[in-house]
């Protein structure tokens, strides 16, 4: 590569200049920047009122704040979360900069529908905070939304749930997109089964956004004609069937589920090999596996409701696919290990997130197969084990599959690189405080500890302190970790084209790439992980 | 990606799905006045079904296209009817 030429995307002069040049930019690479800065914003935010829950929760009564607010404060926390950070999250922010890259496009197959979404995102986003501060008060229902008490409350429900909708809508353009940019766009020479893995997991992703979005959008759509228009739907005074939300409801959500965690399976996947040197383990079985979690995904959705009055018969069935399910997850834990066998392992910091991800990923999934069958499932459900299960899989798991990605890649995306030191310390921060966290709340789950409560027994004091002090420490990992990369991405040493000696695609481009990214055509390998 | 000229369909064709398309809107119609108890919702549903894959076929041309996007648009409806299904499986045994 040529380096007296090359200018980065970062410092390309377009149409715009300033501000607009990003907001108004169809780039890819820009258009990740954007996502990744709103995020990173919501997120903060997110956790800065999941910090506040537990500071309510240290001891039992009232402690900082109402038990009303309490329920706004989870509701809020949720809707954050889920909507706005998890489930765009890697797709929107990894999958916008590095999908086109590493199967050897200029951009996405519709770079103006793409900047669409972001604001269509942004939009949704700036609803779904503004239902905070309505005078009718936050919505109070959960993230769920659940029925019939979302269509009586009298909190900001409608606002929350158009929100959702718009987001849904987002999210569904993406995937699209990403569809139709990995049928058409891949350079010349390469298959399907020549791509990258985590192009793969961002087309099984893609999928269920496209599949699996309308279904919420329409729940909600219900759900909002249900409380201006009387019509009934879901509340039995009016001769609907509550359990029918919950189908329609989490017919997408346990679907979204894999929405968030199989790009973080994609990133993962990407890692290991690179910091092994080795060939990933398994190629084929990691990229079918993608498609086989989204496919089987979409019909475990009832392992929800085994508490909510469905049919016997529904309940076992659903409890036998959810086991099914585990076994394309496990197969990709089995092959990640695999790949690390007998590989000339360097511990770099992408790596030790991407450890710690296979070990709450593990954890997270494990538990979900206590939650899968029935008998156990009825013991803890809607206690505080189901809060460490997911918090085990959604933060441990993509949370630390975020952080990973963004180790391993910033050095493509800023051409800087940030102090190791300091990361190192930001993952073990992150990975002690996050155990003492949630660890606890699966003890307290199984002893009968309630989620969503805002008191409780004087004798489940000791794990709430102990998860609060969690908090506290994986907030400090946080902060350093955004601390030093931030510094890095101002004054950072300059980062080499290829730092890691990865061999897919991107890392045979500039730091950070032209606005076009390839300007030769890229030369595509039998085999992306292959290090001779 | 074979075929990038755009088909033409003749307007015959087309008027003739048309028909078929307003004769099986006033089957649904006329369905309700039967009393076929839980059965009205599966024909409905069918007819509905065999709309949409006129609709499908020729209006939005997947007659024409290469055999891939037919598989991805078939699994669709598999995967919707699957979901269908399971859902009763809740509902018939309550
Ligand atoms: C092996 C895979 C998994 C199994 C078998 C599993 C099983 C379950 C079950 C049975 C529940 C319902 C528990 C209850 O409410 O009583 C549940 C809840 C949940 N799971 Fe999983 N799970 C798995 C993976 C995941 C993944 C990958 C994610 C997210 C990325 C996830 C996110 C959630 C969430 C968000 C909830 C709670 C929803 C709520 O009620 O608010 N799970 N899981
Ligand atoms: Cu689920």
């Amino acid at each position: 590569m040529n380096n007296t030429e090359h200018v980065s995307f970062l410092e390309h002069q377009g149409k715009h200049k300033g501000i607009l040049a990003w907001i108004l930019s169809t780039d890819h690479k820009r258009i990740a920047f954007l996502y990744m800065y709103a995020i990173a914003a919501f997120f903060l935010v997110g956790a800065i009122l999941g910090l506040l829950m537990r500071f309510e929760l240290i001891a039992p009564g009232e402690t900082i704040m109402k038990p009303q607010t309490y329920n706004g404060i989870f509701t809020v926390h949720g809707i954050i979360m889920i909507f706005m950070v998890v489930i765009p999250g890697l797709s929107a922010v990894f999958g916008n900069f590095f999908l086109p890259i590493l199967i050897g496009a200029k951009d996405v197959s519709f770079p103006k529908l793409n900047l669409f979404s972001w604001y269509l995102f942004m939009f949704g986003s700036a609803l779904a905070v503004a239902s905070q501060f309505l005078k009718s008060g936050p919505p109070d229902t959960g993230w769920t939304f659940y029925a019939p008490y979302s269509t009586t409350t009298g909190t900001s429900v409608i606002i929350a749930t158009t929100a959702a909708f718009i987001l849904g809508f987002s999210s569904i353009l993406t995937g699209l997109n990403f569809i139709v940019t990995v049928h058409r766009l891949r350079a010349p020479g390469m298959k399907f089964f020549n791509m990258p893995l985590f192009p793969w997991s961002l087309y099984a992703t893609a999928w269920i956004q496209l599949l699996a979005t309308p279904v919420v959008g329409i729940t909600l759509l219900m759900l909002i004609a249900e409380r201006l228009f009387g019509i009934g739907f879901f509340n039995p005074d009016l001769g609907g069937d509550p359990v029918l939300f919950q189908h329609l409801f989490w017919i997408y959500s346990h679907p979204a589920v894999y929405i968030m965690i199989l790009p973080a399976m994609g990133v993962i996947t990407e890692i290991i090999p690179t910091f092994c040197q080795k060939k990933v383990y398994g190629y084929k079985a990691i990229a079918l596996s993608s498609l086989a979690i989204a496919g089987v995904g979409f019909l475990v959705w009832g392992h929800h409701m085994y508490t909510s009055g469905m049919s016997e018969q529904a309940r076992w069935f659903f409890s036998l696919l959810t086991f099914i399910v585990a076994v394309p997850s496990a197969i990709k834990v089995f092959n990640w290990i695999s790949t690390m066998y007998k590989g000339s392992i360097d511990m770099k910091p992408a790596f030790l997130f991407a450890l710690a991800f296979i070990f709450l990923f593990m954890i997270g999934g494990l538990t979900g197969l206590i939650l899968g069958s029935v008998a156990t499932d009825i013991q803890v459900h809607d206690t505080s084990f189901i809060v460490a299960h997911f918090h085990y899989i959604i933060f441990g798991g993509m949370g630390f599959a975020f952080f990973a990605g963004l180790h391993y890649w910033f050095p493509k995306m800023y051409g800087r690189m940030y102090n190791f030191k300091r990361a190192n310390f930001s993952v073990i921060a992150l990975f002690v405080g996050f155990n003492l966290l949630y660890f606890p709340q699966f003890i307290i789950g199984v002893q009968g500890m309630p989620r969503r409560y805002f008191d409780y027994f004087p004798r489940f004091q000791w794990a709430q302190i102990l998860s609060t002090i969690g908090g506290v420490i994986l907030f400090i990992g946080l902060i350093v970790m955004i601390y030093n990369l931030v510094k890095a991405a101002r004054s950072g040493e300059k980062a080499p084209a290829n730092p890691w000696n990865g061999s897919t695609l991107e890392w045979q481009l500039p730091s950070p790439p032209s606005i076009e990214n390839f300007d030769e055509d890229p030369v595509v390998k039998e085999n992306p992980y292959d290090y001779n | 990606m074979s075929n990038n000229s755009p088909h033409i369909t003749d307007y015959k064709v087309l008027a003739k799905v048309l028909l078929v398309l307003m004769f099986l809107t006033f089957v649904t119609i006329e369905i309700t006045s039967i009393d076929l108890a839980a059965f009205t919702v599966t024909i409905a549903l069918l007819v509905a079904g065999i709309k949409s894959f006129l609709v499908l076929s020729y209006f939005m041309h997947l007659k024409y296209e290469n055999l891939l996007l037919k598989i991805l648009v078939t699994m669709v409806f598999v995967l919707f009817i699957i979901i269908v299904l399971i859902t009763f499986i809740d509902y018939s045994f309550r």
